[in-house]
């Protein structure tokens, strides 16, 4: 079939990290009358799923998930007005609000993170770098999410993810969602310790234990 | 007086370098989330006492406070107005600590910024960073540039060019090698080699990392690439985790000397260590490497 192939096309354009070439295609499913749903589910969701699979086994790096994502962005922000006309939505797999906390300005894991959810259908909140513990609870009220993500580089900083949690409590919203933490010194035992409820190694393991948590 | 630095390592002799400056500078008061670059101006005396520290410990090649010195990473800190002055400052109280005998390295890092076109940092524009911070290094009394923890091989490149841009002295350059044995860019030991073995860097290694025994098989990859490089070994003091509120480094001066002895075999010629260790390790390396 020529869907078929088209698709095959974006999942490549994808795994190749090329937004233009995302662009292009995205076009050509929109003046072809493809459904754009499935356009990105079957078209271009693969090519993450590729990229996210040879991330966590240590065949691709932080460039190839980042120019995938960018491809990945461009496709949907392409096809996006056309699923309205439609009355269309990617099903939202669950809210999450991701952010690296307060005295760490480490961008690049919490970012790789958000990318990884958002193209497996997670809508994502990105509060940033530096996050204080207050903005993640205006956060969390205004978004009502499933999942708040916690990032931290450094050693000194991870004590942070727990003042995160602690501030939740305080403001009794910690029973209404999961918290997960992520960063080079965290751990699994890490993470039982100031009592989040999940730990992911890397961008593709995070959607995994978010799925999960989700479930 | 010491010799030329690049005379020293062509006499054969391991150069011992020195440990972490982070963990130390907070294990003495420095905030969370302040870098220790603040420090150089505000509390010279600190940053002094550990140089003080190592070289008492033994070190003959003394880091400069400056990992953080970029103006890029300066800025996020509020200290950007401060550039040429804090790494001039640093290089000056290295070199007060080491005297004529021994040698300073202007400790040059990351800008933190993603180089295009990942991130809107552009080649030039990086260039110019270095070369900045690497003229007042210079300035300051420094006897190399010493680029580490590099991960994106241009903007080790950028380093290179922008430090001959800003000075006369020699460059060393060593990445971080913490991903799948690539950095976390995806740079491989022989990759890196041969980018900076084109450069003409006289010394190339890896520092930072993830396991430093991950380096018994990074080192002679590089080495294989650029035979007449010397080797620069300077890897954490094992794998950081928190273990009831405290943040343990897993391998102890022992390991690490050990470790240190066998870089030595493989043919690293400046050795040292960096996040999670203290001047007892630098003790335990140079007995270690000297008997």
């Amino acid at each position: 079939m020529a869907n078929e192939r088209l698709f095959e096309e974006m999942t490549d354009a994808v795994v190749a990290g090329l937004p233009d070439k995302a662009r292009e295609l995205a076009n050509e499913a929109l003046r072809a009358g493809v459904d754009p749903l499935e356009a990105i589910e079957q078209g271009f969701k693969p090519g993450m799923d590729v990229v996210g699979e040879g991330f966590a086994k240590g065949d691709l790096f932080i460039p190839d998930l980042m120019m995938s994502g960018e491809a990945m962005k461009v496709a949907i922000a392409t096809l996006e007005p056309e699923m309205m006309k439609r009355k269309q939505q990617r099903k939202t797999l669950g809210k999450v609000v991701v952010g690296t906390v307060q005295g760490d300005i480490h961008e690049i894991g919490k970012t790789l993170v958000a990318t990884m959810l958002a193209a497996n259908g997670f809508e994502v909140r990105d509060l940033g770098v530096d996050v204080s513990p207050q903005q993640f609870v205006d956060a969390v009220r205004e978004v009502a999410p499933d999942v708040v993500g916690l990032s931290a580089l450094l050693t000194t900083t991870m004590l942070n993810q727990e003042a995160v949690i602690l501030t939740l409590k305080e403001a009794g919203l910690r029973e209404q969602l999961k918290v997960i933490v992520g960063g080079v010194p965290a751990s699994p035992e890490w993470a039982e310790e100031i009592g989040a409820d999940g730990y992911a190694e890397n961008a593709t393991e995070a959607v995994e234990v978010v799925k999960r948590l989700v479930q | 007086m010491r010799a030329d630095i690049l005379e020293r390592l062509a006499s054969g002799n391991v150069l011992i370098a020195d440990g972490a400056t982070g963990t130390m500078l907070q294990a003495a008061g420095l905030p969370t989330g302040t870098p220790g670059e603040a420090w150089v101006l505000e509390r010279p005396e600190e940053i002094k006492r550990l140089h003080r520290a190592y070289v008492a410990a033994g070190s003959q090649l003394v880091l400069t406070t400056t990992f953080g010195g970029a103006r890029a990473r300066l800025k996020a800190a509020g200290l950007d107005v401060q550039v040429a002055e804090i790494n001039r400052r640093a290089a000056e109280l290295a070199r007060q600590v080491a005297g004529d005998n021994l040698y300073v390295a202007g400790d040059v890092g990351p800008t933190g910024e993603m180089m295009v076109p990942l991130g809107p940092l552009t080649y030039e524009a990086a260039v110019e960073l270095f070369a900045e911070q690497s003229r007042a290094l210079a300035a300051g009394g420094a006897d190399v540039i010493y680029v580490e923890t590099m991960s994106d091989l241009n903007e080790a490149r950028a380093a290179v060019e922008g430090a001959r841009q800003g000075c006369d002295l020699p460059v060393f350059c060593t990445f971080s090698f913490d991903t799948h044995g690539c950095t976390s860019m995806g740079v491989s030991p022989p990759q890196a080699a041969q980018a900076m073995a084109a450069l003409g860097v006289p010394a190339i290694g890896a520092n930072c990392g993830h396991a430093p025994e991950k380096l018994l098989d990074i080192l002679p990859q590089m080495h294989e690439t650029a035979p007449d490089a010397y080797l620069i070994a300077k890897p954490n003091a094992g794998i950081p985790r928190m273990v009831k509120r405290q943040v343990v480094y897993d391998a102890t001066p022992e390991r690490m000397a050990d470790l240190t002895v066998r870089y030595v075999e493989l043919g690293a010629r400046i050795v040292g260590t960096c996040c999670g260790s203290s001047p007892a390790y630098i003790i335990a390396i140079r007995e270690a490497v000297l008997s």
